[in-house]
């Protein structure tokens, strides 16, 4: 799917991959994850899967599960201290607060999108592969999406998207697929 | 071609050959079950055959799962295909030796056949699992993690059809070897040899046959 | 060590919570269990010896498993959770274990139905029988977990996930079947002990592989 690709992305770097449906933004974003394995060529991340945080299509949440047990669960995964309270600190960062004890399933799109990005942000990824992050968010979850990422302002970051001037501010490359 | 996969096929042929021979015009006719127990020297070494393409196939399961290498995946895959034809020659040759001994085509007391009907259950189940998963770097490792499966199952299929065998479904006839005639293991020794000889045979022409339509297939999508 | 024991508690008792908050599991598996039972009642004719009888029990047992680890993997399946947790630093064998002791739990919840509905519907059970079942549980479940993860990866998991498993559920069937009935229980209990021995570390070794690319 992906071919002739050469992509090298320095420390620090935020790069936001534009292209197509099916050009396989999503692929190369799990490539860096680890979740495929390349067919040809070579792949080096030089982050340990601890440190990073992806961001899916799908939200990797459990629907059973209320938002502060999904992330009180991935923060046990991640070996964070105190995670309880990290778990707590993000869900208000990111306005869900409120339904924190709330199954997954019964949120809305645009929460389920903030539950994710609270998944992605918990363990503070030194490298974030995000897909599509704004995808559902409505004007203020954009907005909190924005300080956040602002705040992390050291991170490594490869970037999906269909509408690469919202973070046009921000991106130090861009790689556009066929 | 080495050298020695060039002579394979000639060094198949004449141990089978000679093996066969020797079966049939040299090593004595058995006490108790006469010509007809010959056809023993056909099964057992079809049977352990079977077992070593099994293992082989296990091997290079191993070697896929611990250096990552693809190429190990077609050349389990077709170990294990030579092992199923040998596990299914097994069953056939067995069946007609149980026909002949005792008058049945099935014999659950028979415990070579009744382990080698499981082993061939799982393998073909293998078989599911290949044409059942969109090849690729996951259907080579589940391939390779459930090979490894089968080769543990043996031994354990083997105990357990055994202690079956003192409760459950008695065993009606063992040949474990008690005095076998030097001639006979002599006979039996060169079959064995040449069944495995043809096994490797037929394992290089299949695994090169694999290999070309692999590298065919490769370069139709390069060129489409 | 204790992380990753950690890691294994957390991961049990979240497929244990998951379960009592869907349900979905469980009750079906005990429905089934009785109702196989049942149907067992109507097959076997009458005078049937308690051999067979007992026979039956472990089948209905192992098709019950078999109903419960097609389930084994769906609430990863729902929202694409499994990419989440193999993407986490845990060993991704604590995966495995975490899931074979939910299941395991599984397991023995509906057998505390069924097997007082056998003693009810058929003849008493012995002590060596439940033994056997407690094992035959442990070693179902390693390799179910495990091969409901390969199945998971082909198009028809349904469907293969039986076909992986029966052949290894044979010699299962033999060690517990032959438990329950010979008169020399303990080879077969050990029997059963080494099948789990083996198996499971099997499964949890290569676990690893059938999760990743």
């Amino acid at each position: 799917m992906l071919e002739g690709l050469d992509l090298d992305v320095p420390r620090g770097g935020f790069v936001l991959v534009t292209g197509p449906n099916g050009s396989g933004k999503t692929t190369l974003l799990r490539l860096c994850a680890g979740l495929y394995a390349p067919t040809a060529g070579e792949l080096e991340v030089e982050v340990e899967r601890g440190a990073i945080g992806f961001l899916a299509h799908e939200p990797l949440v459990y629907r059973e599960l209320t938002a502060l047990e999904n992330l009180d669960l991935y923060g046990r995964l991640y070996r964070l201290s105190e995670r309880r309270e990290r778990a707590g600190a993000m869900l208000e960062r990111f306005g869900l607060w409120r339904a924190r004890n709330e199954r997954a399933g019964t949120f809305s799109r645009g929460m389920l999108q903030r539950l994710a990005l609270c998944r992605t942000f918990l363990h503070d990824p030194d490298l974030l592969l995000l897909d599509e992050p704004f995808d559902g968010l409505d004007a203020e979850g954009a907005h909190l999406l924005h300080s956040e990422l602002a705040e992390r302002a050291s991170v490594t970051a490869l970037v999906a998207t269909h509408d690469p001037e919202a973070l046009a501010a921000r991106s130090t490359a861009r790689l556009a697929l066929a | 071609m080495s050298s020695l996969s060039r002579g394979l096929p000639f060094a198949a042929f004449a141990l089978l050959a000679g093996g066969f021979a020797l079966a049939f015009y040299w090593a004595p006719e058995d006490a108790d079950q006469g010509f007809s127990q010959k056809i023993f020297y056909l099964h057992v070494p079809i049977a352990l055959t079977a077992y070593a393409c099994f293992g082989w196939g296990a091997w290079k399961a191993l070697r896929l799962l611990w250096t990552g290498e693809r190429r190990y995946d077609l050349e389990s895959y077709t170990a294990i295909h030579m092992g199923v034809i040998f596990g299914l020659l097994t069953l056939v040759t067995g069946s007609i030796w149980a026909k002949i001994s005792w008058g049945e085509w099935w014999t659950w007391g028979e415990r070579q056949l009744v382990l080698f009907l499981i082993l061939f259950l799982f393998y073909s189940s293998y078989f599911m699992l290949r044409y059942s998963t969109e090849s690729g770097p996951r259907r080579e490792r589940n391939s390779a993690v459930y090979a490894l499966f089968g080769v543990v199952l043996i031994p354990v299929s083997f105990l357990a059809v055994r202690i079956a065998g003192t409760i459950l479904h008695p065993t009606i006839f063992t040949h474990e070897g008690a005095d076998l005639p030097w001639q006979m293991l002599v006979s039996f020794l060169v079959c064995l040899a040449g069944m495995l000889s043809l096994a490797g045979t037929l394992y290089r022409v299949e695994l090169t046959g694999k290999r070309i339509d692999a590298s065919l297939r490769e370069l139709r999508e390069l060129l489409a | 060590m204790s992380a990753y024991a950690g890691d294994v508690a957390a991961l049990a008792r979240k497929d244990l919570l998951l379960e009592v908050r869907s349900r979905d599991t469980l009750p079906a598996m005990l429905l089934f269990v009785v109702s196989a039972l049942t149907i067992f009642h109507f097959a076997l004719p009458a005078g049937s010896s308690e051999r067979a009888e007992t026979g039956l029990l472990w089948i209905a047992i192992v098709f019950t498993a078999l109903l419960g680890l097609t389930r084994a993997f769906a609430p990863e399946r729902e929202e694409g959770v499994l990419d989440g947790l193999v993407l986490a630093p845990c060993d991704r064998s604590a995966i495995w274990l975490g899931k074979t002791i939910g299941m395991t739990a599984f397991l023995v919840l509906a057998e505390i139905v069924a097997l007082p509905a056998f003693a009810l519907f058929f003849h008493p059970l012995s002590w060596e029988l439940v033994a056997a079942v407690a094992l035959a549980d442990i070693g179902i479940a390693s390799i179910g977990t495990l091969l409901a993860a390969i199945a998971a990866a082909s198009r028809a998991r349904e469907l293969l996930l039986p076909l992986l498993f029966l052949p290894l559920a044979i010699p299962v069937v033999i060690g517990g079947v032959g438990a329950s009935i010979a008169s020399n229980p303990g080879s077969f209990l050990g029997f059963l002990v080494l099948y789990d021995g083996v198996f499971a570390i099997l499964s949890w070794a290569s676990f690893e592989y059938v999760v990743t690319e």
